[in-house]
């Protein structure tokens, strides 16, 4: 573990791996939960780091580095109550050849992979609602376009390098694109509800074939 | 029609290039990719709402380069702030000019009209009970990047507005106000990935750099020498990190970006510092051409 200063007022913590992340991502929402760490605003876990902020309160930062001290990034996940989510897909995305022939297996093939993984929330970011998922099988862990699409419909399904996602709103983006949610699929982002994002970390998903359109 | 029966509202009658509703913005939930938003120059949206007696959280508008005019519904208090300028008050008879910086008294049927500032940006007017737009994840706050937050002001556009205060205004004295400058020294603590740039410190120090055009509520996009990669990390792809207000991002081509409110909530490219917090709202002002340098701090 590596803390780096991100300014006065935030740190960056440097992991090896997602279990990492995610046992010092937990162990400082917990600590947050229950208000042990005053000024600090926000944790932000990512790829291979934690971010966290304390704006205006550059003396919280003394309590995350201590507390980090006492973080065995080494244990196994936690079991967590962040409940279990399937998603229903038309798999009928503009990137499914290229995901088939890059995978060397047929278009079905791609589809039972992707239904067949349990994916699990790894962390949040890119836009409001967006979930980097954990748990691809290696086939389909592919890299981004080359060049990003301007602008990719809301609801589509998608995959980049380790990590599959569905785009909560039409945004640009560079994941290849396996297919989209259906109609009645549940709503991935919602600010008057709480809370507002459904993927949360810690969350499983699993994906349904919900045939053509 | 009595005072108390007619909605308190400002009508939008005229539009320059972008007027905002702002406030403190949304912060905490970076974790699931919602940007902090908010005013750009914290400070000046903070006197504003002081000087007409609202709550520090109270919301008001943010207007970029002028040429926004409102119709007050009811009798009110305002005040604009940011670069010095006068705030025009036209009545049904005559037309005033009232200074920045301070209360101004307005009439039910006045029409205010903000005109463009001689230097720097971005105006911040509070009114009396501030804008009342529903608040989404507790902020009034339009959010340019994922469009959360009201949408940019339009013609026609209502804006209701909360119950006034009975707290009079705070700080009527007189305050010093000096035009936004065209030229800045900045402190930049270096870090968190400032060994990804090649002499980090002694670039950054030396270098001069150009606001760009293109700059906006996301990020001031600086023109100039640029920072090259370290030998030991080109053609590296730094995985995707939080990103903080402030954080000046090195893409590819070397030409940094100084993100601000609007940022997204992570980012692929390497951090090389981060500006003081306290110099930050500097940045809402500084109009494309404008001059940056820096004076790199620690690591």
């Amino acid at each position: 573990m590596d803390v780096r200063p991100v300014g006065p007022e935030a740190l960056l913590v440097d992991l090896d791996g997602l279990a990492a992340v995610d046992a010092v991502g937990a162990a400082l929402r917990e600590a947050l939960g229950r208000g042990e760490l005053p000024g600090v605003v926000d944790v932000v876990p990512a790829a291979r780091t934690v971010l966290v902020t304390a704006p205006g309160a550059p003396d919280a930062l003394a309590a995350v580095r201590a507390l980090l001290e006492g973080v065995d990034t080494s244990a196994p996940r936690g079991d967590r109550d962040a409940g279990s989510v399937e998603l229903p897909v038309h798999y009928d995305g503009e990137d499914l050849e290229l995901v088939a022939r890059d995978a060397g297996c047929s278009v079905d093939e791609v589809v039972d992979l992707h239904t067949g993984a349990t994916l699990t929330v790894a962390f949040g970011g890119f836009a409001p609602g967006f979930a980097y998922l954990a748990g691809l099988p290696e086939a389909l862990q592919q890299p981004r376009l080359d060049t990003p699409r301007p602008r990719i419909p809301s609801g589509s399904v998608g995959v980049a390098g380790e990590f599959g996602g569905v785009y909560p709103r039409t945004s640009p983006g560079g994941w290849r694109l396996l297919g989209r949610l259906t109609d009645d699929a549940p709503t991935l982002f919602d600010p008057d509800r709480d809370p507002p994002a459904l993927l949360v970390p810690g969350t499983t998903v699993r994906f349904r074939d919900a045939g053509r359109r | 029609m009595n005072e108390e029966s007619r909605s308190r509202e400002l009508v939008v009658t005229e539009v320059g290039p972008r007027a905002l509703v702002v406030d403190r913005g949304r912060p905490g939930w970076a974790h699931i990719g919602v940007p902090p938003a908010g005013a750009l120059d914290g400070p000046a949206h903070a006197l504003a709402q002081r000087l007409v007696g609202n709550p520090p959280e109270a919301a008001g508008l943010e207007i970029l380069l002028g040429g926004l005019a409102l119709r007050a519904s009811t009798a009110t208090t305002v005040a604009l702030t940011g670069p010095p300028g006068g705030l025009v008050v036209r009545t049904a008879a005559r037309e005033r000019v009232a200074a920045s910086h301070q209360p101004v008294h307005v009439h039910a049927g006045d029409v205010l009209v903000v005109p463009a500032p001689t230097s720097g940006l971005r105006g911040y007017l509070a009114v009396g009970g501030g804008v009342a737009v529903d608040p989404v994840l507790g902020s009034r706050s339009a959010d340019t990047l994922s469009g959360l937050g009201p949408a940019p002001l339009e013609v026609g556009t209502r804006l209701p507005l909360g119950p006034s205060s009975s707290t009079p205004p705070v700080g009527t004295g007189a305050i010093g106000v000096s035009a936004a400058p065209d030229a800045v020294v900045i402190r930049l603590h270096l870090g968190p990935r400032a060994e990804w740039v090649d002499d980090a410190a002694g670039r950054l120090r030396t270098g001069t750099w150009t606001v760009g055009s293109t700059s906006d509520r996301v990020g001031v996009r600086l023109e100039g020498p640029a920072l090259e990669r370290a030998e030991a990390f080109r053609g590296v792809e730094l995985r995707s990190e939080g990103l903080v207000g402030g954080a000046v991002q090195v893409p590819p081509d070397g030409q940094p970006v100084v993100f601000l409110a609007d940022h997204p909530t992570t980012g692929g490219y390497p951090v090389v510092g981060v500006v003081d917090p306290a110099e930050l709202p500097a940045f809402a002002q500084l109009r494309p051409g404008s001059s940056v340098r820096f004076v790199p701090l620690g690591g």
